[in-house]
């Protein structure tokens, strides 16, 4: 290559250097053209899709959308006393046209998350205020809607309504991290219960509990299958292989064939009078733990075994044959040679069972959920996009600073795949 | 480690030791296979269960039977979904393994720039929680009427498998001797036929692989399809995953069993592919 070695580089003439440099950057430019149809397939179909969601954290359009305007009518109101007639008679006409077109109850939903109790207000308006017309609504709109509910009569729907109205907002943000702004607009803990933080905590437990029991499981194994003879070897390989290989969901479907109560194990157990009653085992914390551990230890076993196939036998023998007890030299000699494939399989299996979701939605029952599942919770029975969205921001940086680690101390192209 | 003879210096705690991790290491793999092994007797239970009946512990022909079989062969569902996985894992595999290869030959080049970046970059979609990607993919692709169809979910599981196809290709140029190709052109040929005639065929071994990991991804994916097919284009591991929450039947596990089968027939063509490609490479000791 014509890269380094300025001695050569100036022995050219200047004509022949620029030649150089020109051929240096066609080869760069080939290289690159081969990469970029691969780089606007993923920025279209991967990168974009990411950013929106990074956006919908903080762009929420519903309520604008809805109500456009009641919340023009509402931007100079202060906050602390009624607003007057004209904001009624706006938000009277606009729960009209709701009603109509069968929308009430998204904003019913929507303005219920910022104030309880304000989703069958809107509903009950929004279904008188649709047999009236437009020009009575338009002139007398504000008193059928006091008449409608007593509600109305409070300052707290109001608020409801112009906060939900806002497009950008750092409300899920602060819902996300259990902080809420009070009266005065400061920011302070929720008073009520502290949800994502712990769920925060107990996600990343859990993956730590699975993390230990693959390097628990996985380092003998590995280490016996770096030592046997070649053709055990790849007997076990093949053990190891065949559930990497196998649908996840067939591994999680196993799972619960053997955890239920009158599953596999439960009426072993009772068979050999282990036990006399079943146990619960299914659809608690401890079966996502197990299903998972089943499910990533091949990623982990994979990198220790590439390493430790290249450790020479003779060090460990060596170390002993000067006198060393089996496990300090298992301490001082083995083990930190082993630890490139230790931390690569611990950190990969940490990295993707704090984002699983899969088994914890299928065996995880109430106590074995993780942030996964609430994000899918929030998006498909709540509907409450932003938040799921803000939640799963947050994941995202989390696993983006785990992801750099990787990259930066073992490199990302050295994932292995059996 | 299983020497006939100990090196003189073990004592009996040695030998104990090394018993004692042989042991650990078979419990370990047991711990692996067993759960997928305990599928196959399962699926021919002839009783609605998930578990072994007194029959069947005590090989009573008549407690087994082929009806969850015939289950799958006669509900259209289950039809259209093994169609829909193959229709869509196809042609995401396509598109994965086109653009991954030339993404890797090209990364593979010294000349490329922000190498270290651009293969982070490609190599994310592994690594991002799949329910986020879903749920941006849901937002996204909704713009462009791609969620709940055929299109959609293509792309989607297309970008999911180009990172296994980049590791594999990367893997194989890796090894790739580089003064083959400068052969082929001193020779005469012109790049385009010594990349065809030289190149391809050495990394193929290779390519294969990848496009084998790229359909078994999208073979596999649940998550995304939960969150953009529509009620047409259920795969099979969908119908699987709504089975499971709603109504456990032993259906599920003849499809399982089946899936089993297919990843040992995946498995060993990747074991074919592999001892091949050492092969071509002159690594295989045989041939010397």
């Amino acid at each position: 290559m014509s890269t380094g070695n300025p001695a050569a580089v100036e022995k050219l003439s200047r004509r022949e250097y620029v030649l150089a440099q020109r051929e240096l950057r066609r080869k760069k430019m080939f290289a690159l053209a081969l990469v970029v149809p691969l780089l606007l397939f993923l920025f279209f179909a991967f990168v974009a899709p990411i950013g929106t969601m990074l956006y919908r954290g903080v762009y929420n359009p519903v309520v604008a959308e809805l109500i456009p305007d009641t919340l023009q009518a509402l931007e100079q109101w202060e906050g602390q006393t009624l607003p007057d007639d004209a904001v009624l008679n706006r938000l009277a006409l606009d729960l009209k046209r709701l009603a109509q077109t069968r929308k009430s109850g998204k904003l019913a939903e929507e303005i219920n998350r910022h104030w309880p109790g304000a989703s069958s207000v809107i509903k009950s308006t929004a279904r008188r205020m649709k047999r009236q017309t437009d020009e009575a609504l338009l002139n007398g709109g504000a008193d059928m809607i006091r008449v409608a509910n007593k509600k109305w009569q409070r300052v707290e729907i109001w608020r409801a309504i112009k906060k939900a109205g806002q497009v950008y907002t750092d409300g899920y943000y602060l819902t996300a991290l259990d902080l809420e702004r009070n009266a005065d607009g400061d920011i302070q803990q929720r008073e009520s219960a502290q949800i994502y933080i712990k769920l925060y905590q107990k996600t990343l437990w859990m993956a730590l509990v699975i993390t230990f029991s693959c390097l628990l499981l996985g380092y003998p194994l590995a280490y016996y299958l770096a030592n046997a003879p070649s053709k055990t070897a790849n007997l076990m390989m093949i053990l190891v292989l065949l559930p990497f290989w196998t649908s996840l969901l067939v591994r999680t479907t196993a799972w619960i064939a053997l955890l239920q109560t009158n599953g596999v194990v439960n009426s072993t157990l009772m068979a050999l009078k282990i036990i006399n009653q079943p146990i619960e085992m299914l659809y608690t914390e401890f079966s996502t733990i197990i299903a998972m551990t089943h499910i990533l230890l091949p990623f982990m076993v994979l990198p220790l075994f590439s390493v430790m196939k290249g450790i020479d036998p003779s060090l460990m023998r060596a170390a002993q044959s000067m006198g060393a007890k089996p496990i300090s030299a298992f301490i001082s000699v083995y083990l930190p040679n082993t630890l490139p494939g230790l931390s690569a399989g611990a950190l990969l299996v940490f990295i993707i069972s704090v984002g699983y979701y899969i088994t914890p939605a299928l065996v995880g029952g109430t106590d074995g959920q993780m942030i996964s599942n609430i994000i899918a919770f929030h998006m498909q029975q709540s509907n409450n996009w932003g938040l799921a969205a803000t939640l799963g921001s947050l994941l995202l940086v989390l696993i983006l600073a785990l992801y750099w680690i990787y990259d930066h101390f073992i490199g990302a192209s050295n994932i292995k795949l059996g | 480690m299983a020497r006939a003879s100990y090196p003189a210096y073990y004592t009996f705690w040695h030998i104990l030791g090394e018993y004692a991790l042989k042991l650990s290491a078979w419990l370990v793999l047991f711990f692996l296979i067993l759960p997928i092994l305990v599928i196959i007797p399962l699926s021919f239970n002839a009783e609605p269960f998930f578990s072994f009946t007194q029959g069947m512990l005590q090989l009573d022909p008549e407690a087994y039977s082929l009806r969850w079989y015939q289950g799958i062969v006669e509900n259209d569902n289950w039809l259209l979904a093994i169609k829909n996985s193959f229709f869509i894992g196809i042609f995401a595999t396509l598109i994965a393994t086109t653009l991954g290869t030339l993404a890797a030959i090209g990364l593979s080049s010294d000349d490329m720039p922000f190498k270290r970046a651009i293969m982070a970059l490609l190599l994310s979609p592994m690594i991002v929680p799949l329910i986020i990607i879903a749920a941006g993919m849901f937002f996204f692709y909704t713009k462009f009427s791609l969620a709940g169809s055929y299109l959609g979910l293509i792309i989607a599981h297309a970008a999911l498998g180009v990172p296994f196809v980049i590791i594999t290709v990367t893997a194989t140029l890796s090894n790739f001797n580089r003064s083959l190709y400068y052969a082929g052109l001193s020779l005469g040929a012109s790049p385009i036929r010594t990349f065809f005639d030289v190149v391809v065929p050495l990394i193929r071994p290779g390519v294969i692989s990848g496009a084998m990991f790229a359909f078994v991804t999208s073979f596999d994916e649940v998550v995304v399809v939960l969150f953009l097919a529509g009620p047409g284009q259920r795969t099979i591991p969908r119908q699987m995953f709504s089975g499971l929450r709603e109504q456990i039947n032993p259906t599920i596990l003849a499809v399982a069993t089946l899936l089993i089968l297919v990843s040992v027939l995946f498995l060993l063509a990747l074991e074919l592919l592999r001892r091949r490609s050492e092969k071509m490479r002159g690594l295989d000791d045989t041939t010397r």
